[in-house]
C-alpha cells in the first residue's frame, strides 16, 4: 500500500445553502520518497485537495462529503476523515508539513525566524533542552542553505528576502520531520533564478531525507523537472494521473494536451501559440456531464450522437494503459 | 526614424533620510539608451527590482525621469508638461500586470472607455460608441456586455478591456507591463495572440516587459535583458535566447523550466540574491553572482559592445566570448 492513498474525495463548501463542489471524486496516491505534482489552472482544485490531506479545510463551510484519505507510517495506518482530535493533532504534527506560495504572508512577522522554527521543534515533542533546540535550529538552517545561520536565525522575515524567507518556510517544514511535505506553488511568487535555487534544495532534501511531495504548480515546466508522477485536475476533478514523462510526452486526456500546447516554448519559432477556448466553469453552474465539454476539441471533431454521452455523464477515470489513469469517453 | 528613441535616461528615487543619516537616492534606472521602430515589438527582460517597470513608467511619463531624454517621432517627450504632455498621451498608452486593480470596479466597461474618448477625442455621442463597439470587437468581447462592471469578467476578459482601453486612442506606441503573468497558462496563449493579431492590424509598437523568457521570446523580434537598472544585453530574440552574449541571460535561461525532458541543459544556479540598489556593487554589477568574474569586473564597468562584429547583438560583459563555456561547468 503507498504511504497516502486518497480514494474518491469529495469536498463541497456550502454558500448560502448551496452546495459548491471544490473537489469530486479524486482518487490519488504518493509513494515513500516521491515527487508527486498536482498540476491545474486556478479555481480547479489543487489547493483544496491539498488541505484536505491534514483536514485543514475549514468545517464549515467545508464538508468531506464522501471518500477517504489513508496515510500510512510504520505499521500504523491512519484514516484522516476518521480520526478524533487527539490523533488528528498527532497526524499533523508529525506526518505532514505544509509549505505555502508567499513566505512573507505564512511567517509572523513579530517573531524571529529562529524562534518561529523553535516553535515546530518544541511541538515535536522529543527535545526540551534549549541548547539542543539551538543547534537544531541551526543545522536545519545549514540543511536549507542559509548562510550564517546563527545571526540569520535572529532576523525578523522583514529583514530577508522572498527566497531566504521561503528557505525558512522550509526550514520550518523540515524541523518537525515530516514523512510528507506538501508544497503549495512554493516559488510562484520568486524569481526564476530564485525559483531554481529553491527547486534544487527541495529535489536534494527528497535525495537526502526519502521524504515525499506533492508538488501543486501550474507550470508544466517545474513539473518535467521536478515530478515522478503527475495529477492533472480540471474544474474539481481529476482528469489525468500517470508517470511525468509519460504525461508530457503523450497525454491523453484532451485538456492536458491543451494545456502543454498553450505553452510557448524557447524554440525561436513564431506559430500562433494554441488556446484553450473559453474559461474554466464556476463551481455553482459545473454540466452534468463532462466538466470539459464545450472547450474540449476532441468533442467538437465528434458526431452529435456521440457528444450526447459527453453531455449527459460524467466520464469515470479509468486505466487506461498500465498505470495511466484518464477521465474521458472517448480518448485512447 | 524609429518610433521611439530613449537617450541615456536615468530615473532616481529619493530614499528619506532620518536625524542621523543623509537622504540616499536609489538608481533605478541607469542611464539606458535604445530604440523602437513603428509596429516592432521589443522584449524586456529581468528578474524583480531590476527597473524594467520604472523604465517602461519612466518613457510614457507615469514616472519622473532625473537625467536623460526620450523622444517619439522626434518629439521630445520629458520636455512635455502640462496640457502639451496630456495631449501627447494619445500617442502613447499602457497595459498593466494586474487586470483586477487597475480597472475602476465602480465603472462599467462602456464609461470606462467612453472616459478614454471623450477625453482624447472629437467624436460625438454616436461616434463614440460606434468606436466603443469596435474596441470591443477588436479584442473578442461582447459588445453587448459593455454595461457590465469588471466584476462580472474572468481575468483573461478584463485584461482584454485593458487592452480595448489602451488602443482607444489609436496610440504608436504600446508600454506592456507583465499583461500576461498574472493570467492561467490557456488565457495567457489567447492574450498573447491577440496582442500579435493587433499589432498586424494597428502597426502598434509594443515594449513588452516580462519576467518569463519562454513568453518574450515568443512574442518579440528583440530582447532587451535588464539587471540592477542596466542593460546587460541587448540582440534579436533568436540569438539572445540561442546564443547568449551574457552570463547572466545564460543563466536566466538555464534557470527557466522546460517541458520538453529531451531538451535537458545544464543548469546554472546564480548564488545569492540581486543586491539592493541602494548600495549596488562596484565595477559590474553582477559580478558578485558571477561564475565568469574577474578582478577586473569588481572595479570597472562593463559597457554594451557588439558580440560578433556586424551584428546586432551587444553584451556588457568583459568576457562574452567565454560565455558559451559556461555550459561545461566553470
Amino acid at each position: 500500500m503507498p504511504m497516502l492513498e486518497v480514494k474518491n474525495l469529495s469536498v463541497d463548501f456550502i454558500v448560502e445553502g448551496k452546495h459548491l463542489p471544490a473537489v469530486t471524486d479524486a482518487t490519488f496516491s504518493v509513494e515513500k520518497g516521491e515527487i508527486l505534482a498536482l498540476v491545474g489552472e486556478s479555481g480547479c482544485g489543487k489547493s483544496v485537495s491539498c488541505m484536505a490531506l491534514a483536514r485543514l479545510v475549514p468545517e464549515p463551510p467545508g464538508v468531506y462529503s464522501s471518500g477517504s484519505i489513508k496515510f500510512k507510517h510504520a505499521d500504523r495506518e491512519y484514516d484522516v476523515l476518521g480520526l478524533d482530535k487527539k490523533s488528528l493533532r498527532e497526524f499533523r504534527r508529525h506526518r505532514i508539513s505544509y509549505i505555502f506560495q508567499e513566505p512573507s504572508a505564512s511567517l509572523n512577522p513579530v517573531f524571529r525566524v529562529g524562534d518561529q522554527i523553535a516553535e515546530s521543534i518544541f511541538l515535536r515533542g522529543d527535545v526540551d533542552n534549549e541548547s539542543k533546540v539551538r543547534d537544531e535550529i541551526i543545522s536545519v538552517l545549514k540543511q536549507v542553505g542559509i548562510p550564517e545561520p546563527e545571526q540569520k536565525m535572529m532576523s525578523y522575515p522583514h529583514e530577508l528576502s522572498g527566497g531566504m524567507q521561503q528557505r525558512i518556510m522550509i526550514a520550518m517544514a523540515l524541523a518537525s520531520k515530516p514523512d510528507l511535505l506538501v508544497a503549495d506553488e512554493p516559488t510562484t511568487a520568486l524569481d526564476v533564478t530564485i525559483q531554481a535555487q529553491i527547486l534544487e534544495l527541495l529535489r536534494e532534501i527528497r535525495n537526502r531525507t526519502h521524504m515525499s511531495i506533492i508538488l501543486v504548480t501550474h507550470n508544466l515546466g517545474i513539473v518535467a523537472d521536478m515530478a515522478d508522477r503527475v495529477v492533472v485536475m480540471y474544474a474539481g476533478h481529476v482528469v489525468e494521473t500517470a508517470a511525468a514523462k509519460t504525461i508530457l510526452k503523450e497525454p491523453m486526456h484532451p485538456y492536458t494536451r491543451a494545456l502543454i500546447s498553450a505553452v510557448p516554448k524557447l524554440t525561436h519559432q513564431k506559430e500562433k501559440l494554441a488556446t484553450i477556448p473559453g474559461s474554466v466553469p464556476s463551481p455553482a453552474s459545473y454540466p452534468k456531464g463532462c466538466r470539459f465539454f464545450g472547450r474540449c476539441l476532441l468533442a467538437e471533431n465528434i458526431t452529435a450522437p456521440k457528444q450526447e454521452l459527453c453531455i449527459s455523464t460524467v466520464p469515470a477515470i479509468e486505466e487506461k494503459r498500465k498505470g495511466h489513469f484518464c477521465r474521458c469517453h472517448y480518448s485512447k | 526614424m524609429p518610433l521611439l528613441k530613449v537617450d541615456k535616461i536615468s530615473t532616481s528615487y529619493r530614499i528619506r533620510g532620518s536625524l542621523f543619516s543623509p537622504a540616499k537616492y536609489l538608481r533605478a534606472v541607469d542611464e539606458v539608451s535604445f530604440e523602437l521602430g513603428a509596429g516592432e515589438t521589443l522584449g524586456l527582460v529581468g528578474e524583480s527590482g531590476c527597473g524594467k517597470s520604472t523604465l517602461g513608467r519612466t518613457i510614457i511619463r507615469l514616472e519622473k525621469h532625473s537625467s536623460g531624454k526620450v523622444f517619439i517621432e522626434d518629439r521630445e517627450i520629458t520636455a512635455l508638461e502640462g496640457t502639451e504632455l496630456r495631449k501627447a498621451r494619445n500617442g502613447f498608452q499602457m497595459i498593466f500586470q494586474d487586470p483586477y486593480g487597475s480597472l475602476n470596479p465602480r465603472m462599467t466597461v462602456f464609461s470606462t472607455l467612453e472616459e478614454v474618448l471623450s477625453i482624447h477625442t472629437r467624436l460625438d455621442r454616436e461616434g463614440r460608441l460606434k468606436r466603443i463597439v469596435e474596441l470591443l470587437e477588436m479584442v473578442g468581447l461582447n459588445a453587448e456586455q459593455m454595461h457590465r462592471y469588471p466584476h462580472q469578467f474572468s481575468g483573461g476578459q478584463r485584461q482584454r478591456i485593458g487592452i480595448a482601453r489602451a488602443l482607444a486612442v489609436e496610440p504608436k506606441l504600446i508600454v506592456a507591463d507583465e499583461p500576461v503573468s498574472a493570467l492561467d497558462v490557456s488565457v495567457q496563449a489567447q492574450i498573447i495572440n491577440l496582442l500579435i493579431e493587433i499589432q498586424k492590424k494597428t502597426n502598434v509598437a509594443f515594449l513588452f516587459i516580462a519576467h518569463d523568457l519562454a513568453v518574450v521570446e515568443h512574442i518579440s523580434r528583440r530582447i532587451m535583458v535588464m539587471y540592477l537598472g542596466r542593460i546587460v544585453e541587448d540582440g534579436l530574440s533568436a540569438e539572445v535566447t540561442g546564443n547568449p552574449g551574457h552570463p547572466y541571460t545564460k543563466a536566466l535561461l538555464s534557470a527557466v523550466p522546460v517541458i520538453d525532458p529531451m531538451t535537458k541543459r545544464s543548469r546554472i544556479i546564480l548564488p545569492g540574491d540581486v543586491p539592493s540598489p541602494l548600495n549596488p556593487p562596484s565595477g559590474c554589477p553582477f559580478h558578485p553572482r558571477c561564475p565568469l568574474a574577474r578582478d577586473k569586473c569588481k572595479v570597472d564597468v562593463p559597457l554594451l559592445q557588439p558580440v560578433k562584429e556586424g551584428e546586432f547583438h551587444f553584451s556588457a560583459c568583459f568576457f562574452h566570448d567565454e560565455v558559451r563555456k559556461m555550459d561545461r561547468g566553470i
